[in-house]
């Protein structure tokens, strides 16, 4: 008996078992994974505390990569930024077992390690994610955990209507007890103030920027405001259309891509739209599963098929970015010295055609 | 002389092309014959286009914001089926349908739609759509084709709809109805539940017949409540209860929450249901809760 025991603790903890991600995991038992992640792939994944949330937790991002002597681009995704969403997070963890799963033995994934680093946030919204494991009346829980100012009582600021970026504008409540409250000023959360400071040093080297939110099943690109558009708003339209036909073709679930304001509503102080902002190209929110049947609660039986969908979807935008970079620049550079070749070869051609000429004529 | 010199260059330059050939594929990874991506971005590297705020400038200001409510424009003549307005005008529709046809094992919602149209009629708003409908429990869908007349001017009042679909209601729901109206009929065995579903996104099979009553009847005040503004959802079950039965109908108290996509709240209600298989889902009582501001001291959380 005492041995059946240890292993049922032992099974729980670990995630060997092969339904660790096919269920939802508490706060405590992301951070004991994080730390999994990195002990049995330390040459791939290191981790990095980039900032605080207001109840003073750290705020901690997988970085995964093949290690490199040189600067490398990066991609970056963040999961849980509204509390009620559990699926984000049970995404994020999905993604990095997927790419520490296959990286060695899929060629394009292995290129795609060695040339970018991942930097994934499993939870962003730390103690928002906490309170709502706390109990069910505490399930539906969005914003963070700051008390509110000024005399009003309720509690927590819109994480994702808090970011410097046509902040307060649109799609957003003063009122501090509304869910889309946007604080008391941009920035005002710390949370928001981490991700800001982060995209701020890594921006030239971010090259696409990934949030992942449900529920409703769509792919939203920038902005939110309804009067402003991406100068690459076709290109966003296009790989997101493409990462919707990617997801199609696993469970045949409808993904709809389109600016915030055209799909689903406008609203302004959003991650995506500061991502996009400072320069950053290729930028995306995922609103996964379902469409309003389980909503926030979605069913644990459906965590599975609901990863491996968006995985489908994150890896086209991926995969997208990686060739843009890598490849165009590549080609240009082959490009380039072919014409130079060319032209080397035609003008030395050319040259003593001249001086046989010359001799001849003499 | 001569023609040896031309000869002679003419094998070093060949050396030499044929030495950069063999070199550079090695070199730079990439074949020439992929197309660049021109004019559809920043290029590789660069971290300005016109619409970049540099940091360092402060260019918005941080004064007093007032509730900022920007009006949306009302769409007018066709609809692009993947925008909003359509989408939550099927959405009040699929609400319609539920309270029409829904029952403990009929559970209705919007699929697709295929096309849609909005007008102004007088003061009042006016859509047309087409749309595939999904029945949930029995996995079958029917096309639709709707008509909406949203209450224009100031008055709270529900929107009218007319719908007639094709195939939807094919599967036979009787015998199920019937076994659990005869069931739960008797006094002797009062149901109730909570948390349905639960944080994990389960529930019991027994409670799930309850679980489609509550979302049947909480389509009765999402209809009422719907505008262009609003797209909602039956976000759970937090408690119900059953009644003695009164006149042949089961009758439950249901609290149920609504999630309000647009402003993203939870809304707390009440409400009293009775259902029969003849009869279908009435809704009795309906009791709008106050969002609790007095819950919000923060717990022990030592996660």
């Amino acid at each position: 008996m005492c041995v059946s025991m240890y292993s049922a603790v032992w099974s729980r903890e670990e995630t060997t078992e092969r339904n660790y991600y096919t269920r939802y995991h508490n706060m405590s038992e992301i951070t004991a994974w994080m730390e999994q992640m990195k002990r049995e792939n330390p040459d791939v994944v290191s981790s990095m505390v980039y900032g605080q949330t207001y109840e003073r937790r750290n705020i901690t991002l997988l970085k995964i990569g093949l290690s490199s002597t040189v600067r490398k681009k990066a991609i970056w995704m963040d999961c849980g930024i509204h509390a009620r969403e559990w699926i984000a997070p049970a995404f994020c963890q999905y993604f990095v077992r997927e790419i520490l799963r296959t990286y060695k033995t899929d060629t394009k994934v292995n290129e795609m390690m060695k040339n970018l680093d991942f930097y994934i946030t499993p939870v962003l919204n730390v103690d928002g994610y906490i309170y709502s494991w706390h109990n069910e009346s505490t399930r539906l829980w969005r914003k963070s955990r700051s008390p509110g100012t000024g005399g009003c009582t309720c509690y927590g600021t819109d994480l994702n209507r808090n970011f410097y970026a046509n902040w307060g504008m649109v799609g957003v409540s003063t009122d501090c007890c509304s869910e889309t409250y946007c604080g008391t000023k941009a920035l005002s959360e710390s949370e928001a103030w981490a991700v800001t400071d982060m995209l701020g040093k890594m921006r030239e080297d971010i090259l696409a920027f990934l949030t992942i939110h449900s529920y409703s099943q769509l792919i939203l690109v920038p902005y939110g405001h309804p009067n402003i558009s991406a100068p690459n708003y076709d290109e966003l339209m296009e790989v997101g259309l493409g990462a919707a036909k990617a997801i199609k073709a696993v469970h045949g679930m409808d993904y709809t891509v389109g600016t915030s304001p055209d799909v689903l509503y406008a609203n302004s102080g959003s991650s995506r739209d500061f991502a996009r902002l400072i320069g950053i190209p290729l930028s995306f929110t995922f609103e996964l599963r379902d469409k309003g049947e389980h909503g926030f609660e979605l069913p644990e039986d459906q965590i599975q098929p609901t990863c491996e969908e968006a995985y489908a979807g994150a890896q086209h935008i991926i995969t997208y970015t990686h060739d843009k970079a890598f490849y165009s620049y590549a080609a240009t550079v082959t490009a380039t010295l072919w014409t130079t070749l060319l032209a080397a070869w035609v003008s030395s051609a050319i040259l003593l055609t001249i001086i046989c000429m010359y001799k001849q004529v003499k | 002389m001569d023609g040896l010199l031309f000869s002679d260059l003419t094998v070093w330059s060949m050396d030499w092309t044929l030495l950069i050939l063999l070199v550079v594929p090695t070199v730079v990874h990439g074949n020439p014959t992929v197309t660049v991506r021109t004019g559809s971005g920043p290029p590789v590297g660069s971290n300005q286009h016109p619409n970049s705020v540099p940091l360092s400038e402060d260019t918005q200001t941080t004064t007093e914001v007032r509730e900022v409510v920007v009006e949306e424009v009302m769409m007018t003549g066709m609809l692009n089926p993947s925008h909003y307005p359509a989408r939550r005008a099927a959405t009040v529709v699929q609400h319609y349908l539920n309270t029409r046809y829904g029952s403990p094992y009929r559970w209705i919602f919007l699929s697709k739609v295929h096309s849609g149209s909005a007008e102004d009629v007088a003061e009042m708003r006016k859509y047309q759509l087409e749309l595939t409908m999904q029945e949930i429990i029995s996995n079958v869908s029917g096309q639709c084709s709707a008509e909406l007349l949203f209450p224009g001017g100031e008055g709270q009042s529900a929107p009218q709809v007319q719908a007639s679909c094709e195939g939807l209601l094919q599967s036979n729901t009787t015998a199920q109805e019937e076994a659990f109206y005869q069931q739960h009929r008797a006094s002797n065995n009062m149901v109730s539940g909570n948390d349905i579903p639960d944080s994990y996104g389960h529930m019991e099979p027994n409670m799930k017949p309850f679980w489609h009553l509550g979302g049947v009847a909480s389509s009765f005040i999402m209809l009422r409540e719907s505008n262009e503004s609003t797209l909602y959802n039956m976000a759970q079950v937090a408690n119900f209860t059953q009644l003695e039965t009164e006149k042949d109908q089961l009758r439950v108290n249901y609290h149920v929450l609504l999630h309000e996509m647009i402003s993203q709240e939870i809304i707390h209600w009440k409400l009293l249901v009775t259902w029969s298989p003849e009869q279908g889902v009435q809704v009795l009582q309906t009791e709008l809760q106050p969002k609790c501001h007095n819950c919000e001291a923060p717990p022990n959380t030592t996660n």
